[in-house]
């Protein structure tokens, strides 16, 4: 009976989700994106003459350049300039952060991969044959790869960060149970599959014009102009679009930019810099690894009453993002359940692996695969099922997070009672059971995955947009803002802002490139956060031109402003059509020399964090939902299936239900391939050995879960969010997590002597060994 | 000259036969809708199309991987970019599915997945939703998670139900599935007198698909031979139950071979596993064997096969080996410079006798096998008349089992036979440790795979259970 009620549910529910997936807008991009017609940076046309630049890094992790050789290469024709650090007129830096890194190597070397040269040269092929004339001698140092031995040998970045709530020694008391563990959670390659790169060219007075693949414009401009030691005004970035960058190209992006306007201006030539696969892999960080330990105590009714964990993040070689991120691991730790005694601490390990840096989750994923891990281990040890403590500890209204903030608009409990309820969770369960029951060579394993995640930059300064709006003569609209546009759809959902404020078709408005010239001192586009950001600035600047227009109406029609409004590229009075158009009114509000141009800066308001109280309200707003992970693990071969992964997701009041559910889909692929077969290996000298797609394999069509279901949570939106459609570019990664610990299950049902593992990923290698554990 | 039509425009070009397809298309001719992702094949962002005219003078199409294929092998083919599919003012329906179902977010990898679904609609392959799943299995995408991109595949397959005669490009013109210059190019192309290329002494290289992704660098400066057309390398006969494979014959020709698939019937569910549809169309067999990676896929299927191989010289002189006996240590085999594969022998498979192909990766498809393994088993009245195992991944060469293929034959075939079989395996075997599993986990998976060749191959007799200890 329950079955078939809650099946009729969910058949209406995905017929609406398949209803709307028709009607709502179409991602405005994917016109020339399918005729290849989209120019990345490698497609712009270049000027002639322009030079190209292949990076020389080290082939050692760690050691004192002794002797560079440079004549072999030099001496090749066709190569114009090898530039090294004592090329740089400016500061030889470029941390963002933490003034930390330089862009080239001076004396010393700290991962490999680490860039030492730009060798300039008139084509690619070329300066790739140059490179590999450089005769280098190292005399090797230590190296540290993991984080652990960084802790041991006093190796860290800045100071440890900790966050605490209530009291977590006394509460142990409390305890019926205490458990303690470690977990690992291992890096991630971003694999954007347009990899890093710049185009810099010269313009009049030194100034430099870069065209780059940057999630950030503004950190590109003020490192350029540090490193040549100019004022930013000279130096102009522009981003049409990227090829991928799930936080790859935050900051990451910037010294592949800084090198090739070094070139430039020496040379005051145009100059290139695409990095191959291979160096990009090398060259750039990822998402840090994880060593982490936990204690968790429960009371007899499974109540989290204490929580404490240790993070180790393995930083890499320099600051990068790291700090920032180690800051978010803490906001997640406890993911979405409240624990009223919480002590967590990060320590960001300084090692001699590329600085790793920002990557979808951005910290966030690493702090819940912890949680959840303690959860599984407790309730392994107990002997019940996770989701009896997963569900006993959602977080409610007016529950304090471990950071002070107070959870309001809490859809915790809701969505995870939806996505029981609409996909019937006891009888996915007696399925299992029943299979597993009749199966031996093959057993499922299910696990469910609540999340709730932060938006808004933890950095409360970050919080800040503005946008430019120039409307024509002919009434179409051009729209500059701080957005790049990376796949997420965020063009897309400017250009509805301003069409819906104007009432001109979508078609009648315009994005242009992100520029440094017409939107200055950005954020960079990340943190879930560029739709809200850029798209409150928006409409704030269409609303004030709104207002200027319908002045112009009132007075041109002889009706009171409050009467006015535009509809359908009609101006209508007390909702009556009038005969002035929108490209009448436009002409009207030019002869009467109204500007038809505005600039509006956006704030985030109420947010705020007191970094040494380690207290405030950093985030607009949380973004929850709960997954249903389903896995059919082969016993014989140790591969493993998603049979399915089941949604209910909170997206606000979504601006477009098929561009945010591409986001829920894509970014649930890349969770679970971070939690399954992404493994990134250095061997113990810091040599990135899956250096190749052949060697680091990210989910194909094949590998991701056979059906996907997402069944948007209704609720009424936030007023934080842009027209209140909550952010979804991080949150859904981290239904990912579900992933790992349904394989788990599924192995428990095989081998009943199996010992649950907290390593993550969950590879084809790892379930094998598992499933033959004695 | 290499001469050529790309597109809608003839290419005479006297620029390095060596260097790649992708760079030329790219750099050469501008036309930057065919994207770099990875230039080893692993991505499919520069997946193009290769028309060659047939001798009836219809025009066969394949998608490859431009990044890994010789500008050379282009000579007298119809090379068709993400450009070349576009037509005025509208989107095709390959591209219309895509935008329709939001099958493109960052759009990098868009052109190599229309260009490949484009492909499938121009192929004589059957119209169902798997083949057009198979005709993207090489392309990666970051951003989607593909579901996506699976409602798009299966709106095209949608609108070519009404697609009957599969010579006829009519009705793909007519239903803008393609831009109509392509009804001219089988005359274009015929009237291209394709003289054999004057071709330098350098490296052979058939498809390319390993040797570029190991030294496009020095092929692109460097003489090469391009073997690829050589008619006396092709072809696939089957007479008195044996079967004679040109080493030319690429992964997909074996796919492609009606007589071959009744004969071994899974061979399609074992080629799925090799590689991506991309890769399949330009791999030839002869350079899998001679690449001699100790887990490369059709060595170890031939291997099982106890297949032979004829070798020719620069004279025409012809010698045959046993496969078995051509690999001598890693990456060392018996040839020598002035010779050829020319050819692979094999039995076929007869009633009585079955084949298994196993491979276990990080990623089960597009990925390198961490163990692979294949099996030819000859059963009558129980007893094992004839056994051939072949296992990758666990030593120096790829390896076919000498001591348990020959303590397998003879025996009657129990669980017993296997677990002992085993045992000879596990001492056979040496595995080592890399980025590819420990060398603890191939030995395991070693074992597992051997006894998944009976569990596959004799479901009735013998279960896991049968095997190992738990559950």
């Amino acid at each position: 009976m329950l079955k078939d009620t809650s099946n009729n549910i969910l058949k209406t529910k995905l017929n609406a989700v398949s209803k709307d997936l028709k009607e709502s807008i179409k991602n405005l991009d994917s016109y020339t994106h399918v005729r290849g017609e989209s120019l990345y940076v490698d497609d712009v046309n270049i000027r002639q003459g322009t030079f190209h630049a292949v990076v020389f890094d080290s082939p050692k992790a760690h050691g004192k350049i002794k002797h560079i050789d440079y004549s072999k290469a030099e001496a090749l024709e066709g190569v114009i300039r090898i530039f090294t650090y004592k090329d740089i007129p400016g500061k030889n830096e470029i941390g963002g952060i933490i003034p930390d890194e330089p862009l080239f190597a001076e004396n010393e070397v700290h991962f490999w991969g680490m860039p030492i040269a730009l060798i300039v040269a008139e084509t690619e092929f070329i300066a790739r044959k140059a490179r590999d004339l450089i005769d280098i001698n190292i005399e090797d140092l230590p190296v540290i790869t993991t984080a652990k031995e960084a802790k041991t040998k006093g190796s860290f970045i800045n100071a440890p960060r900790s966050f605490s709530l209530g009291d977590t020694e006394n509460a142990y008391k409390d305890c019926d149970f205490i458990f303690e563990g470690e977990t690992f959670s291992n890096g991630q390659e971003h694999l954007y599959i347009e990899a890093q790169g710049a185009y810099a060219e010269p313009l009049e007075n030194g100034n430099i014009k870069i065209t780059s693949s940057t999630q950030g414009p503004t950190a590109v401009q003020k490192t350029v102009a540090q490193v040549l030691g100019v004022s930013m005004h000279k130096i102009e970035i522009d981003v049409t679009r990227l090829g991928g960058g799930f936080g790859g190209k935050e900051d990451q992006a910037t010294p592949w930019a800084v090198m090739a306007a070094l070139a430039t201006h020496h040379l005051n030539q145009s100059v290139k810099l695409i990095l191959n696969r291979h160096d990009d892999l090398r060259m750039t960080g990822k998402r840090h690894p994880y060593e982490s330990s936990y204690k968790i105590g429960l009371s007899k009714d499974l109540k989290i009453l204490a929580y404490e964990a240790e993070f180790l993040q393995n930083s890499g070689a320099a600051a990068d993002l790291s700090p920032a991120i180690a800051e978010r691991t803490l906001f997640h730790a406890t993911n979405s359940y409240y624990v009223p005694n919480v002590t967590t601490k990060v320590l960001s390990c300084k090692t001699n692996l590329p600085p790793n840096t920002a990557f979808r989750g951005f910290g966030g994923p690493q702090g819940m695969f912890v949680i959840e891990s303690a959860i599984a281990k407790a309730a392994s040890e107990i002997g019940v099922s996770p989701r009896q403590i997963q569900e006993a500890n959602l977080l409610d209204e007016n529950d304090t997070f471990s950071y002070g903030q107070i959870a309001k608009q809490v859809e915790a409990k809701t969505s995870w009672n939806s996505a029981k309820n609409i996909f019937n969770i006891e009888a996915l369960e007696r399925d299992i059971e029943n299979f597993n029951r009749t199966n031996k060579a093959f057993k499922k394993g299910l696990a469910l995955m609540p999340i709730a995640f932060g938006i808004s930059f933890t950095n409360t300064p970050m919080n800040h947009a503005r946008a430019l709006v120039h409307i024509y003569l002919d009434g179409s609209i051009g729209i500059s803002t701080a957005a790049v546009e990376m796949g997420q759809g965020v063009n897309t959902k400017m250009m509805q802002i301003a069409a819906e404020v104007f009432s001109v078709p979508i078609e009648k408005t315009k994005i242009e490139t992100t520029n440094t010239t017409r939107v200055a001192n950005t954020s960079p586009s990340a943190a879930s956060s560029t739709a809200d950001l850029n798209g409150k600035a928006t409409l704030m600047a269409c609303n004030s031109l709104l207002e200027r227009l319908k002045k112009v109406a009132s007075e041109d029609l002889n009706a009171p402003e409050d009467s006015i409004s535009l509809k359908d590229e009609c101006v209508y009075t007390n909702g009556e059509k009038s005969k002035l158009s929108w490209t009448d009114l436009i002409n009207k509000a030019m002869l009467k020399r109204v500007a038809l141009t505005e600039n509006a800066h956006y704030a985030t308001p109420e947010i705020h964090f007191d970094k040494t109280k380690e207290k405030g309200h950093p985030f607009a707003y949380h973004v929850y939902g709960t997954a249903i992970v389903i896995t059919t693990v082969d016993c014989t071969r140790g591969t493993y299936e998603f049979d399915s992964v089941k949604i209910v997701h909170d997206y606000g009041k979504s601006m477009s239900k098929g561009i945010d559910l591409g986001q829920v889909e894509g970014a649930l692929a890349q969770g679970i391939g971070w939690m399954t077969m992404e493994e990134i290996a250095y061997n113990k000298d810091g040599r990135l050995l899956s250096n190749a797609l052949s060697t680091y394999k990210i989910p194909d069509l094949f590998s991701v879960p056979k059906n996907v279901e997402v069944i948007p949570l209704e609720t009424k939106g936030h007023e934080l969010a842009i027209l209140k459609s909550k952010a979804v570019g991080e949150p859904p990664l981290m239904y990912g997590i579900g992933a790992y610990f349904a394989i788990q299950n599924a192995i428990k049902a095989y081998n009943p002597n199996y010992n649950l593992k907290f390593h993550a990923p969950m590879t084809p290698e790892k379930v094998l060994m598992s499933l033959y554990q004695n | 000259m290499i001469t050529f039509i790309l597109n809608n425009k003839t290419i005479k070009t006297s620029e390095h036969s060596g260097m790649t397809l992708l760079d030329f298309v790219r750099y050469e001719q501008r036309l930057t809708g065919t994207k770099i992702g990875c230039r080893e094949g692993d991505c499919g962002a520069c997946t193009i199309l290769v028309g060659t005219l047939n001798k009836d003078e219809t025009i066969s199409y394949q998608s490859i991987t431009s990044c890994i294929s010789p500008l050379g092998n282009a000579h007298g083919k119809h090379i068709v970019t993400i450009e070349g599919t576009n037509l005025k003012n509208k989107l095709t329906a390959t591209q219309e599915a895509m935008k329709a179902n939001y099958a493109t977010q960052c759009g990098f990898c868009t052109p190599g997945f229309v260009v490949a679904l484009t492909g499938f609609a121009l192929s004589y392959s059957e119209n169902n939703y798997n083949n057009a799943l198979n005709a993207i299995s090489g392309n990666i995408c970051r951003c989607t998670g593909y579901k996506s991109i699976e409602k798009a595949a299966h709106q095209v397959v949608e609108k070519l139900k009404h697609y009957n005669s599969k010579t006829n490009f009519k009705w793909l013109i007519e239903n803008k599935f393609i831009p109509e210059y392509f009804e001219s190019i089988p005359k274009r192309l015929k009237d291209i007198e394709i003289k054999d290329l004057n071709q330098p002494k350098g490296k052979y290289v058939s498809g390319g698909t390993d040797l570029y992704v190991q030294q496009a660098d020095h092929l692109a400066d460097n003489d090469v031979h391009l073997i690829a057309e050589k008619e006396y390398l092709k072809g696939i006969a089957i007479e008195n139950g044996n079967c004679t494979i040109g080493t030319n014959s690429t992964v997909s020709d074996l796919w492609n071979h009606s007589k071959l698939n009744s004969i071994l019937p899974n061979l399609r569910t074992h080629l799925k596993l090799v590689s991506s549809e991309q890769i399949r169309n330009m791999a030839s067999l002869g350079g899998n064997l001679v690449n001699a990676s100790p887990i490369g896929d059709m060595t170890i299927f031939f291997l099982a096969l106890n297949s032979t191989i004829t070798i020719i010289n620069s004279e025409g002189k012809e010698r045959t080996v046993a496969l078995k006996n051509f690999y001598q240590a890693y990456k060392t085999y018996d040839l020598n410079a002035d010779e050829l594969l020319k050819s692979i022998h094999f039995k076929l498979p007869n009633k009585n006798a079955f084949f298994n192909f196993e491979k276990v990766c990080k990623r089960t498809h597009l990925d390198i096998a961490s163990v692979n393994s294949a099996i030819y088993i000859s059963v009558e009245n129980d007893t094992i008349t004839e056994a051939h195992v072949s296992l990758g991944g666990v030593a120096a060469i790829p390896k076919y089992l000498h001591e348990t293929s020959a303590f397998l034959t003879g025996k009657s075939l129990t669980s017993e036979t296997i677990l002992e079989a085993n045992e000879r395996l596990q001492k056979e075997i040496a595995p080592i440790s890399d980025v590819r599993g420990s060398s603890d986990y191939k030995r395991l998976l070693g074992r597992q795979l051997f006894f998944a060749h009976f569990t596959e191959l004799f479901p009735k007799q013998f279960t896991l259970n049968d095997f190992v200890q738990h559950a």
